[in-house]
C-alpha cells in the first residue's frame, strides 16, 4: 500500500502560506506528492533525512527495473496489483532464451536466427521473444566470454548473464555492460565479493536463495551499498512451490509494503522440465503468476506463439474493451454491388471477419456496429446487437448510399435477430450468414454470385 | 526488516457438489482456498476433473490430429466414450450437437436414448450439453433427464431463456445442472438467483462460457477468477459453485490450432491451465494429449518433485 497524502502532511514543516513548494498548503502538497506528481525535495525545509524518507515511502511496492538499451529494453516490475481485474498487470514479462555455452555452434547459431526471425503479427502488433540468456556451463571462461561477445556483436537484445563463476560472470559482464546485462546469480556465498564488482559497472542482478527468507537479507545488503537493480529468484523447486514462492513476493510487496522483497522476480522452467511441450505449460503458468522473466531452453514458432499470445491477452488492460470505431469498413475496395455484411465491434470480432472476407478475395463492406467491445454472441445477451438496434445503425451510418442492393448479411449465431431487424428496416432484406468467420470463406463468394445474377 | 509469510485465510466455501451415481460418483468444490493457493489457510477436498468431449455425431470439422486417437470410434459414441475412459478422463462431455436445427435437428427422443447409452457405457459420470438452442434445448434436455433418471448426470446448459422447464426436469429426475450465462458477472449471478427458487445451489455448477487463447481468453479468465473470490473471499452464495470451463471446441476451432498438431495441443493445454489458475473446478478438452500434459503440468513431476 503506497503512503497516503494525510499521511505524509504530518512529515511537512506546516508552515502556513509559505507556498515555496508551488502549492497553496502543505496539505494540496502531500496530496500531490502521495499522487507522484511532485518531488519531497521541493520543501525547502525538511531534512535530508526525512527527504529520503518520503522519497523511499513515495517508491513504487515493486521497483521498476530495465534489462538491455534501446529499443530493445525490457522494463519489468511496477506492478500494483495481485489479480489482474483489480486494475491491470503493467509490463509484460520478458522471455528470455538460454544459450549454454556448451552448445555446438550450429546450435548457437540456430538459436541467434530463431529469436531474430521468430516474430508474429497480431492485430496490428508483432509478438516476439525479448532477451537472450547466455548460460557458463562448460567449465571453460573463454567459451562463455566469446558466446557473450557473439550475442553482443550479432544482436542488439538485452541479456541475462547466467554464471556461478563469478570471473565469468563479471568478465562478461565488461563485454556488454553498456546494455545493462542481469547478472545471475548473486547468492550468499559470493555477495560480499560481487558488491565492489557490480558498483564498477551498474547493471541489474539476479538474487538467488534456497527460499524467501534467504533473500530477505540479501537484497537489504545491496541496497545499504546502493544497489536497488535487482531482481529475485526464490529457489523454488517445482511448480508447486513457484507459485507460493511468487504469490509471497508479490503479496509481501503490494499488501505489506515488505521493502526487501520489492522487486520484480525471475523463473526458470529451462532448468524445471526437459520436455519440450511441458516447459512451455511451465513457462505459461509463469505469465499468469508473475515473474518479470522467464527463460526458456529453446521453442520453436509452434511453442512460441501461444506463449506470446498468452501474455499478450494476461497482460491487456482490463479496464478498457479492445474495440474498433463504430462505422461501415471498405474491405478490399468494394463497389455498390458488394455485399454487405454486419458485425460487432469487438477488435477480434472485427479482426477475424475482416481478415476472412480478404482471405475469400470478395469485396465487401463490413458495417461495424458499436457493442462496447463485446462479442457478437455476448452483444446480443446484454441488448447491444438487437433488430432495432443494429437496424438504427445501418440506417445512420450511411451504407445505404453506398449500395445498389439493400440486403444486409448478419452474423449466423444471431439468426433469431432476423425478423425484428426486417421490421426495423424497411426495403432490406436480412440474409443469414455463417456461425463462425471461419465459414465465411465457403459463404461470401456463393452469396455474391446470386446477389450479382 | 523481518519477513513474515503473508498466509491468508478465507471464511467463504465453494459448494460441494456430486455427479454421477454410485459407484461412479465424483465430487468437486469444497475449497475455501483461491486456486492452487495450498499455502495459505483452508483446503482443497477436491483436486479440479477432467473431461474429453464425445458428439452425437461425426465431426466434421475436427483437425484429423483431433479426431486420430477416436478414428475407430467416432460413429459409436458409445464406444467413444468408453476410449475417453480409457484414455484417462475423469468424467465424459457428450455435446449434443446433431439435435441443433441447424444441424440434423435430432429429435429428442433419440437424443435422450443415445445419451442413456453413453452414460450405460462408462464407469465415470457423463456431462450432458445441449445444441445451445435455447427452443430445441427446452424439448431434448427434458427428455434426456427423464429417460435417464435417477443417473445424476450433468446436465446443461440451462439458459435464462429455459431455466424453467430445462432445470424442473434436471431436478425431477435427480440430476444436476450447469447454468451458463454469456461472460458477465450480473447476468450469471441473475441466473442463480432465478434457478435458486426452486433448485437447490449444491446441485448448480456455473458455466461462465469460456474463450480461446488469443480470443478473448482474457474475459473468461478474469471472470472465473472474479467468481472465485467473490465466493470465497466475500463469501457470495450465488457464486460459491463451482465452475466448469468447456474449452476444447473453442480452442479447436482456431486458426492457430488447426495449423499444427503441437500447436494445438499447447492452444488448448494453455487454455486450460489457464482456466485452471483462474478457478475451474471441470475442464472439457479434447485431445487426451493436450488433457495428459495439463494434468502432469499441475500433478507430475515438474509439479511436485
Amino acid at each position: 500500500m503506497p503512503i497516503s497524502g494525510s499521511v505524509i502532511v504530518k512529515k511537512l514543516p506546516g508552515r502556513k502560506g509559505c507556498k515555496e513548494c508551488g502549492f497553496p498548503t502543505c496539505f494540496a502538497f502531500a496530496m500531490k506528492l502521495a499522487s507522484g506528481g511532485a518531488k519531497p525535495d521541493k520543501c525547502p525545509y525538511l531534512t535530508s533525512e526525512t527527504i529520503a524518507a518520503l522519497e523511499d515511502a513515495l517508491a513504487p511496492p515493486i521497483k521498476l527495473v530495465q534489462i538491455g538499451a534501446g529499443e530493445n529494453a525490457v522494463q519489468i516490475g511496477n506492478e500494483e496489483v495481485i489479480y489482474r481485474h483489480e486494475k491491470t498487470f503493467v509490463h509484460p514479462p520478458g522471455i528470455a532464451l538460454l544459450i549454454s555455452d556448451k552448445e555446438s555452434e550450429t546450435k548457437v547459431e540456430e538459436k541467434i536466427k530463431k529469436i531474430n526471425e521468430l516474430q508474429f503479427p497480431w492485430i496490428g502488433l508483432t509478438l516476439k521473444a525479448n532477451l537472450l540468456a547466455p548460460y557458463f556451463e562448460s567449465g571453460d571462461r573463454n567459451k562463455f566470454t566469446a558466446l557473450v561477445k557473439k550475442i553482443y556483436e550479432s544482436t542488439n537484445l538485452g541479456m541475462v548473464l547466467i554464471s556461478e563463476d563469478m570471473d565469468a560472470l563479471f568478465s562478461a559482464r565488461d563485454i556488454c555492460a553498456d546494455r545493462y546485462p542481469l547478472l545471475y546469480p548473486v547468492t550468499k556465498e559470493n555477495l560480499g565479493a560481487a558488491i565492489p564488482k557490480i558498483k564498477e559497472k551498474p547493471t541489474p542482478v539476479g538474487v538467488r536463495g534456497e527460499s524467501i527468507e534467504e533473500l530477505v537479507p540479501l537484497t537489504t545488503k545491496l541496497k545499504d551499498a546502493g544497489i536497488e537493480e535487482v531482481i529475485l529468484a526464490p529457489g523454488s523447486k517445482n511448480l508447486r512451490e513457484a507459485i507460493r514462492d511468487q504469490t509471497f513476493i508479490r503479496r509481501a510487496a503490494l499488501k505489506q509494503n515488505f521493502r526487501p522483497l520489492g522487486y520484480p522476480t525471475i523463473a526458470f522452467p529451462c532448468f524445471l522440465a526437459k520436455d519440450g511441450l511441458k516447459e512451455i505449460m511451465a513457462a505459461s503458468l509463469f505469465i499468469i503468476k508473475y515473474p518479470g522473466i522467464i527463460v526458456l531452453s529453446d521453442f520453436d514458432q509452434y511453442s512460441l506463439l501461444p506463449l506470446l499470445v498468452q501474455r499478450l491477452n494476461i497482460y491487456t488492460d482490463p479496464r478498457f474493451p479492445m474495440a474498433v470505431e463504430e462505422k461501415y469498413y471498405e474491405v478490399l475496395e468494394p463497389d455498390e454491388y458488394s455485399p454487405i455484411l454486419v458485425t460487432s465491434n469487438w477488435a477480434l470480432t472485427y479482426f477475424l471477419v475482416s481478415s476472412a472476407i480478404e482471405a475469400a478475395k470478395v469485396p465487401s463492406f463490413l458495417c461495424v456496429k458499436d457493442t462496447e467491445g463485446l462479442g457478437v454472441v455476448t452483444a446480443w445477451g446484454a441488448g447491444k446487437f438487437g433488430g432495432d438496434t443494429v437496424g438504427a445503425f445501418i440506417k445512420k451510418c450511411g451504407i445505404a448510399d453506398r449500395a445498389k442492393y439493400k440486403k444486409l448479411v448478419i452474423p449466423g449465431k444471431v439468426a433469431r435477430i432476423k425478423g425484428e431487424l426486417e421490421d426495423a428496416l424497411p426495403g432490406w432484406e436480412i440474409a443469414v450468414g455463417p456461425r463462425e468467420a471461419t465459414e465465411i470463406g465457403g459463404f461470401l463468394p456463393e452469396f455474391t454470385r446470386k446477389l450479382k445474377a | 526488516m523481518e519477513y513474515k509469510a503473508p498466509i491468508e485465510s478465507y471464511s467463504g466455501v465453494v459448494r460441494e457438489i456430486t455427479i454421477g451415481k454410485g459407484e461412479k460418483a465424483l465430487k468437486i468444490g469444497g475449497e475455501n482456498i483461491l486456486p492452487f493457493h495450498f499455502f495459505d489457510e483452508g483446503s482443497l477436498p477436491n483436486p479440479p476433473i477432467f473431461a474429453l468431449e464425445v458428439w452425437d455425431m461425426e465431426p466434421t470439422d475436427w483437425p484429423e490430429w483431433v479426431l486420430e486417437p477416436f478414428n475407430d470410434v467416432v460413429s459409436d459414441p458409445a464406444k467413444w466414450a468408453r476410449k475417453c475412459q480409457e484414455l484417462g478422463a475423469n468424467t465424459v462431455s457428450l455435446s449434443l450437437i446433431s439435435t441443433d436445427p441447424a444441424e440434423k435437428d435430432t429429435p429428442a427422443r433419440e437424443a435422450a436414448a443415445l445419451t442413456k447409452k453413453v452414460a450405460e457405457a462408462i464407469g465415470i459420470p457423463l456431462i450432458v450439453y445441449g445444441s445451445g438452442d435455447d427452443k430445441k434445448d427446452a424439448e431434448v434436455l427434458p427428455q434426456v433427464a427423464e429417460v435417464c433418471d435417477g443417473m445424476n448426470l450433468l446436465i446443461g446448459p440451462v439458459l435464462k431463456e429455459n431455466y424453467e422447464v430445462v432445470g424442473k426436469a434436471i431436478l425431477n429426475h435427480g440430476h444436476s445442472a450447469i447454468a451458463q450465462t454469456p461472460l458477465d458477472i450480473n447476468l450469471l449471478k441473475e441466473l442463480n438467483v432465478k434457478l435458486c427458487k426452486f433448485f437447490p445451489a449444491d446441485r448448480i455448477v456455473i458455466d461462465p462460457l469460456s474463450s480461446a487463447l488469443g480470443y478473448g481468453i482474457e474475459y473468461s479468465f478474469s471472470l472465473m477468477e472474479r467468481v472465485k473470490q467473490i465466493g470465497v473471499i466475500v463469501k457470495d452464495g450465488m457464486t460459491q459453485m463451482p465452475m466448469i470451463a468447456n474449452l476444447g471446441g473453442e480452442c479447436w476451432k482456431t486458426k492457430q490450432a488447426k495449423e499444427s498438431k503441437e500447436q494445438g495441443l499447447l492452444w488448448e493445454g494453455i487454455t486450460a491451465l489457464s482456466f485452471l489458475l483462474a478457478g475451474a473446478n471441470i475442464l472439457i478438452l479434447r485431445h487426451p494429449e493436450s488433457l495428459k500434459l495439463v494434468k502432469e503440468t499441475i500433478g507430475g513431476e515438474i509439479w511436485q518433485k
